[in-house]
């Protein structure tokens, strides 16, 4: 019974990511993850929502191997992420594309070199990263300001420079904590519209947010956690209260 | 291979656009790097120019020794091959009883030297003694007097003998306490301005990390500043005591012209020879185990 429940599934080809009962315990306290399970298809676009203390940020920092599971397997575009190797990390992170609530942008350079850091990064050479930067400084509807300054940017502005930069590298995946979390209404919903069409483009997205608004209007997979447990898990979901558990 | 070139030149580029991005943190490195250079050139040129001095006046230090009524000149000769064998000395010149008339006539008599018909110093022939090291001198004294048959006097110079050999100690104590304290003060404050310069850019090292860098490309930019920084901080005291060494050269041997009989300055070239790679080296060192040292703390993301 117990070798056959240890035994591992086979992920089907179109699981992108894949947590079997993974568990994330500090030194103190409860888990912060506790046997969670989960599979994201490739192209699939899910919210991930849940108070502060759910294990959200846990989740994320996982995905990006930023921290490691105590517990259980994390399988990420077919890299264990148990078992993967201090220097194979870079080459892993590179199929990702992470946004910030905070942005997290440099301020003392310009929206074209905050974009090209990111190609700067990957080892582009420089004659791609001038035909790459305008391109997806258009696509995020940027391509005037390119010689800005970061602080002369509006809110709505500089998560548009983040998510170009996460968007440059072409990555499988885009892992956003609360995007929208520091934006007003109409301008959460500009960055939303871009999300969608970055996922029709084939991209994987996985969003962290509290905005139940955004939530309930788009109509997409929504896993709800509490207290490090995914407690909902629905197709064209909708947010739940806390109260309701 | 063009991404590694293009990489090469984007991590330099980075490295020297990086001096610009944190000016206060760039300035308060190489003043740091400069000022401690600046003190440990002046005293390298001080303690190299003293015991250049020193040197001088321990080779000038001699022991003469005056031999006895009636001893031949080669009995002199052939305690000079002796005393020759000895090794605290270097140099054993004899000096006859004509010569030694001779040198006195011209030092201090010049014409009126006319007057004598007979060498008024016949038993002055005597013997010379340079020696390797002056704080021997006591000992070979000793040995000399040994010889009450040949030697009537051992004359030697007690007080500078004792007064240069305890001087050669003290600098060389001076130096080594100057330079032990001048390196704790450098560490201290590079350690601090480095740990300054990364805090600033913290979250910079992050988000290349989450983008994907591998710990080449975060680090490198780094450490070329830090090169950068040490090389800056390291050429600017040279370019100072440059010009500041023949200047005080200048104002000591005016002002104090008594001194500077005794006191033999070495050009600045020599010293030079020795300090410009001494002070680059330290700097560049400095300027890149500082900042590998400290990007390193900061790569776990």
């Amino acid at each position: 019974m117990e070798k056959a429940r240890r035994k591992r599934r086979r992920i089907p080809s179109d699981e992108i990511i894949t947590l079997e009962n993974v568990t994330k315990s500090y030194t103190t306290g409860s888990p912060a993850l506790d046997g969670v399970s989960l599979h994201i298809k490739k192209g699939e676009f899910v919210f991930i929502v849940g108070d502060s203390g759910s294990g959200k940020s846990t989740l994320i920092k996982l995905l990006l191997r930023e921290l490691t599971a105590t517990e259980g397997e994390i399988t990420v575009m077919g890299y264990n992420l148990n078992h993967i190797r201090h220097r194979k990390i870079p080459k892993f992170r590179r199929n990702l594309g992470i946004v910030f609530q905070d942005f997290r942008l440099l301020p003392d350079r310009n929206v074209y070199e905050n974009v090209a850091f990111a190609q700067h990064i990957i080892q582009k050479p420089g004659s791609e990263i001038r035909r790459n930067v305008p391109k997806i400084l258009a696509t995020v509807g940027l391509a005037g300001k390119y010689k800005n300054k970061i602080t002369q940017l509006s809110g709505g502005e500089q998560q548009r420079v983040a998510l170009a930069r996460a968007l440059v590298n072409k990555p499988s995946i885009l892992l956003a904590d609360e995007p929208t979390g520091n934006l007003d209404p109409n301008t959460s919903w500009e960055i939303m519209k871009l999300l969608e069409k970055i996922n029709e483009n084939g991209t994987t997205i996985v969003m962290v947010t509290h905005n139940r608004e955004i939530v309930n209007a788009m109509q997409k997979r929504v896993i709800t956690m509490k207290k490090g447990v995914i407690v909902d898990d629905a197709e064209k979901g909708v947010y739940i209260d806390d109260e309701d558990y | 291979m063009m991404r590694i070139i293009s990489t090469f030149f984007y991590t330099i580029g980075q490295g020297f656009r990086n001096l610009t991005r944190n000016r206060w943190y760039t300035l308060a490195s190489i003043a740091t790097i400069a000022a401690c250079l600046f003190l440990l050139g002046t005293f390298y040129s001080i303690i190299v120019n003293f015991s250049n001095i020193v040197k001088t006046a321990e080779e000038g230090v001699s022991v003469t020794v005056f031999f006895k009524e009636g001893t031949t000149e080669e009995q002199i000769l052939a305690f000079q091959a002796e005393i020759q064998n000895r090794t605290e000395v270097s140099k054993v010149e004899y000096v006859s009883a004509e010569a030694a008339w001779e040198s006195f006539k011209t030092d201090y008599l010049g014409e009126y030297a006319d007057g004598f018909t007979e060498n008024p110093l016949q038993d002055s022939a005597n013997l010379q003694i340079y020696m390797t090291d002056v704080s021997l001198q006591p000992s070979l004294v000793t040995y000399l007097e040994s010889h009450q048959t040949l030697v009537r006097e051992v004359r030697r110079s007690e007080i500078t003998a004792s007064t240069l050999s305890g001087m050669n100690k003290l600098i060389a104590l001076i130096s080594v306490g100057i330079i032990l304290i001048l390196l704790c003060v450098s560490v201290f404050l590079i350690s601090n301005t480095v740990t300054i310069g990364i805090s600033v850019r913290k979250s910079e090292i992050t988000i290349a990390k989450y983008i994907g860098a591998t710990d080449y490309f975060v680090r490198a930019p780094f450490v070329i500043e830090g090169i950068l920084i040490g090389i800056i901080g390291s050429i600017i005291p040279l370019i100072v005591i440059y010009f500041l060494y023949s200047k005080v050269v200048t104002y000591i041997t005016t002002h104090y012209s008594i001194l500077s009989n005794l006191l033999t300055f070495l050009p600045v070239q020599h010293i030079y020879e020795s300090l410009v790679p001494i002070s680059v080296l330290i700097g560049v060192g400095i300027g890149f185990f500082g900042s590998a040292f400290t990007v390193r703390r900061h790569l776990g993301v």
